[in-house]
């Protein structure tokens, strides 16, 4: 992806915007909906676990034909 | 493509969609195909210039639609191709007088009682009635899109919606590429198109300074200069496809030079 100088061409960064916005697009769902999904996600699993808020990441992900959610939400957890 | 009828869309504005229909439609003619090119941009007439028939409209679509006379008297036969024929859009309504009952009454006329082996519709931009309309007479499209963020988008936006419309052949013509600068990576490469919206190609038209030249006489490339590399020949050749021929795609991409195939060599892509 990186050429020989470095620079990562426009076209890259083009295509992996379009892949996420399309993505949101499909879903009918705004990019800023899915921060209020991601808070609303927090707060339920917050009821069952204590929660570390800080590396959550929610997304919509298009694999194929089928739109996937990825959420990645760390439990805080007592060794 | 098995349709008759062929809706030319884009969604976004300004991508190409008058050019294609106006010389994907000469060609078909030069083909031998009896061929009707209708443009439903109320309001916003343009193929009849393109085509430079824009002195010879006297009846349009809408009075078609409205009774005023009968489909062949408002059809403008080309001159310089045998079988190639305008429906112009009405300039001075708006497209609240578009009917997609009348739309498709109209197409069907076209296909049954006059003969038309093809039928092109020429889209208006945008996704609301004018498109809609359009869309709603026709069994295949070509969805016209540039290599940039606006207009894949927009492109994506209308795929959907035609497969709403259970429009099942769906074929797309990636118009205006720039081979220096895909060389470049600044802008999209085909394979990247093809993979972002999930749509069959029909064709690559490059960017070519003689499409401007053409539409300012009024004179479609297709038929005026279909010289190698240029935009004229790309269309014949999307006319050809469309009619089932199995035309290899004229790759653009310019000569590599030294530099790039040290960057190659050197795992660069």
């Amino acid at each position: 992806m990186f050429g020989l100088f470095g620079r990562k061409k426009s076209k890259d960064h083009l295509k992996e915007r379009l892949k996420l916005v399309l993505t949101y697009d499909r879903a009918k769902l705004s990019p800023g909906k899915m921060e209020q999904l991601k808070n609303d996600l927090l707060e339920v699993i917050a009821r069952y676990f204590p929660m570390d808020g800080q590396e959550t990441d929610v997304r919509l992900e298009q694999h194929g034909d089928r739109m996937v959610l990825i959420a990645n939400l760390p439990v805080q957890h007592k060794a | 493509m098995n349709a008759k009828a062929i809706v030319v869309t884009s969604g976004k504005g300004g991508v190409g969609k008058t050019t294609t229909t106006a010389n994907v439609g000469a060609a078909l003619a030069q083909l031998g195909e009896k061929v009707a090119v209708v443009d439903t941009d109320v309001g916003l007439r343009n193929l009849d210039v393109v085509m430079g028939l824009e002195g010879r409209v006297v009846f349009d679509l809408i009075d078609v639609f409205e009774g005023k006379c009968r489909v062949r008297q408002a059809l403008i036969r080309d001159k310089r191709v045998e079988n190639l024929h305008l429906l112009a859009a009405s300039q001075t309504r708006d497209k609240s007088a578009l009917s997609q009952a009348r739309m498709q009454e109209t197409v069907t006329a076209l296909l049954e009682e006059e003969g038309f082996d093809r039928v092109l519709i020429d889209s208006p931009a945008g996704i609301e009635s004018g498109f809609q309309t359009a869309a709603s007479a026709a069994q295949g499209a070509l969805v016209v899109v540039n290599p940039e963020v606006s207009s894949v988008r927009d492109a994506d936006r209308i795929i959907g919606l035609l497969e709403a419309r259970e429009i099942r052949e769906v074929r797309l013509v990636i118009n205006r590429l720039r081979p220096e600068m895909v060389k470049r990576g600044d802008m999209l490469e085909v394979d990247d198109v093809l993979e972002i919206l999930g749509v069959k190609l029909i064709g690559i038209v490059p960017e070519d300074e003689k499409i401007l030249v053409s539409t300012n006489l009024g004179n479609p490339i297709a038929i005026s200069d279909p010289s190698r590399n240029g935009a004229g020949l790309a269309f014949r050749h999307i006319a050809q496809r469309l009619r089932g021929e199995e035309v290899p795609q004229i790759s653009y991409e310019p000569p590599g030079g030294f530099l790039s195939g040290l960057r190659r060599l050197f795992g660069g892509s």
